[in-house]
């Protein structure tokens, strides 16, 4: 079918490891950028995510993620920069890079004319698969999707959570190399979620890379290895969830109730204790290295919260110091 | 349990890599058939009354006009000024608009739907397909049941004794060829069409082609511009093809009704795969 040089050249290209001996890496953007008419949806952004990694880009909407995503999969063209997966440039060698890509859209697209066996088959003939190997592949990955007693169910007779395996299940029918998750836990609920999350550990202990977008700053501290964080089309941040928070935020961040009318005159009265204080309509919140500590402060000064908690700082401390917390649509 | 443990063959190559280290083009995975598999086993699910209930609209027609407004006009002059039936005059003609009827259907409500709705096209652009074997496969599958129609009205051609000369066999494939020239251009203008008003506009153009492309009657009736307008459209060079065959009788206008449907592939293949594309890999 194919010539032995083209293998040859193939295989150098995208399996010898690098000659320094530094880590291998399956996808490395440098000043990526597109713009729809006026509008850049992804500004100059660049990264490097090593084999094996779980990646997430996080981000409010319309930061760029999705767009980025769909570079990635050579679904979109870039306007400018450079881009390589598996060392092969996504528009110039499209299908032959989405060969190497699982892809879980944010919104699913499942086959509803095919039943939910028959999708995961017609979708692995689409990478030019043979049946002898799908068939015993669909039945395991329906298994590996809890699915199994649903392999002759029409599509529409799926719950969220169901479809949301299923199209999981069928992103994977080509063993890729690279797992693509756009949101993929929105609108599901926590048990749907987390039987979720389950699967895509096992699958990243197999060595698989998994890109990942979401709003929910929980599922990026479980799953990502390491994480930017986008907006407006710019990375603000880069590093691993622990690493962010330490540089972003405090160890723990101390929540007073004070009233809504108080809240916003309290402040003044709070200088000085913990390193950062910030007013909210609701809630005061003092970020400290220790809450505990911080709060016999506000004691001492003869403030009296109507309550108080005492938490450790998250990736949504990180996540709304650098996005900000008005609204963008 | 491993969902990605290597799948090997007989010879040791894992079938993932095998299926990866096929020669791609930058929009073509040499793949069609994946997207032909895929319509025959949705079709096989569900829509099987739309298909029959489109074979038997021409048939109604020539057992109608054919039959019916036949009995009154008697026999006419045939491609070759020969004496036929109106029956036998206008049952290639509704053969042709058989062809067209099925090749548009499934080329435009079919894939606006799949394109718009089904979201169907970006799952597949998701996988190793290029949009050229998502085009190609459509279109095939269109053809398909251009093919099928074509066979059935060709046998009730049969049965009713229309059929006079062993050439009338070669209406099928012309028809096959009629289909393709629709359906590849009829995928490519549905990828323009963003509402089912729009989508009513296909309509409003298959009408009157159908009524007035020398289907019932010849051109002569009508004045010499407006013959000139009916010539430039497809359905008359393919009334006119498949009348010729039917009763086995060839001119240089034959080529000249081949050449226009080749000529109307190339133009309706390019524009489809543009506009895929345009469309999902912007």
């Amino acid at each position: 079918m194919f010539r032995v040089s083209e293998l040859v050249s193939k295989e150098t290209l995208v399996r010898s490891p690098d000659e320094t001996g530094s880590p291998q890496y399956v996808i490395t953007a440098e000043n990526l950028t597109k713009s729809y008419g006026d509008v850049t949806a992804v500004d100059g952004i660049s990264f490097r995510v090593p084999a094996g990694e779980a990646f997430g880009l996080l981000g409010p909407n319309g930061a760029g993620k999705s767009t980025t995503m769909k570079m990635i999969g050579g679904v979109s063209q870039r306007t400018s920069g450079s881009l390589s997966i598996m060392g092969l440039d996504p528009e110039q060698h499209g299908p032959e890079v989405r060969a190497h890509l699982g892809v879980v859209p944010q919104q699913d697209n499942l086959d509803e004319e095919l039943k939910v066996r028959d999708n995961l088959l017609v979708y692995g003939r689409y990478f030019g698969l043979p049946m002898s190997y799908l068939k015993p592949k669909a039945d395991e990955l329906l298994e590996f999707a809890q699915l199994t007693d649903k392999a002759k169910s029409k599509v529409d007779a799926l719950s969220g959570g169901m479809k949301r395996r299923l199209t999981i299940a069928r992103s994977l029918i080509n063993e890729p190399r690279i797992l693509l998750l756009d949101e993929p836990t929105t609108g599901l609920d926590p048990q749907a979620r987390h039987i979720l999350w389950d699967r895509l550990f096992r699958l990243k202990e197999q060595g698989v890379t998994l890109i990942l977008t979401t709003h929910y700053m929980d599922e990026a501290e479980q799953l990502c290895d390491r994480l930017i964080v986008v907006d407006k089309g710019k990375i603000m941040a880069e590093g691993s969830p622990a690493s962010l928070i330490r540089e972003y935020s405090t160890r723990e961040v101390l929540e007073l109730r004070f009233g809504s009318e108080r809240n916003a005159t309290v402040g003044a009265e709070l200088e000085g204790i913990g390193e950062r204080l910030e007013t909210l309509p609701d809630r005061v919140l003092i970020y400290a290295h220790d809450g505990e500590a911080a709060l016999e402060q506000v004691s001492a000064r003869g403030l009296h919260p109507v309550t108080s908690l005492v938490r450790r700082s998250s990736l949504e401390d990180v996540f709304l110091r650098l996005t900000g917390r008005s609204l963008v649509d | 349990m491993s969902v990605l443990a290597g799948h090997y063959d007989a010879a040791g190559q894992s079938v993932t890599d095998a299926a990866r280290n096929r020669r791609f083009g930058p929009l073509y995975s040499r793949n069609v058939r994946a997207v032909v598999a895929r319509g025959l086993m949705a079709t096989k699910s569900s829509n099987w009354m739309v298909m029959v209930s489109g074979f038997f609209e021409p048939v109604l027609y020539l057992i109608s006009m054919g039959v019916g407004l036949g009995a009154i006009v008697g026999a006419v002059q045939g491609p070759g000024g020969q004496q036929i039936s109106y029956a036998a005059y206008i049952a290639p003609a509704l053969l042709a608009v058989s062809a067209m009827n099925g090749a548009v259907y499934d080329s435009t409500w079919n894939v606006f739907f799949k394109m718009n709705f089904a979201k169907l096209y970006q799952g597949m652009l998701y996988t190793s397909l290029g949009p050229i074997d998502v085009a190609m496969g459509e279109i095939f599958l269109a053809l398909l049941r251009g093919l099928m129609y074509a066979t059935g009205f060709t046998a009730v051609m049969g049965v009713m004794g229309l059929i006079t000369t062993p050439w009338a066999i070669l209406m099928i494939p012309a028809s096959v060829l009629i289909a393709f020239g629709f359906a590849s251009f009829g995928m490519g203008i549905t990828s323009f069409m963003k509402t089912f008003q729009q989508m009513d506009w296909i309509n409003f153009v298959m009408l009157p082609m159908f009524l007035f492309s020398a289907t019932f009657y010849p051109l002569s009736v009508y004045p010499q511009w407006i013959q000139w307008l009916i010539q430039a459209m497809p359905l008359w060079h393919g009334v006119e093809l498949l009348r010729q065959i039917s009763v086995g009788v060839f001119t240089p206008a034959t080529a000249v009704h081949i050449g226009y449907y080749l000529v109307m592939i190339v133009l309706g293949v390019a524009l489809t795969t543009g506009r895929l594309r345009k469309l999902f890999l912007k």
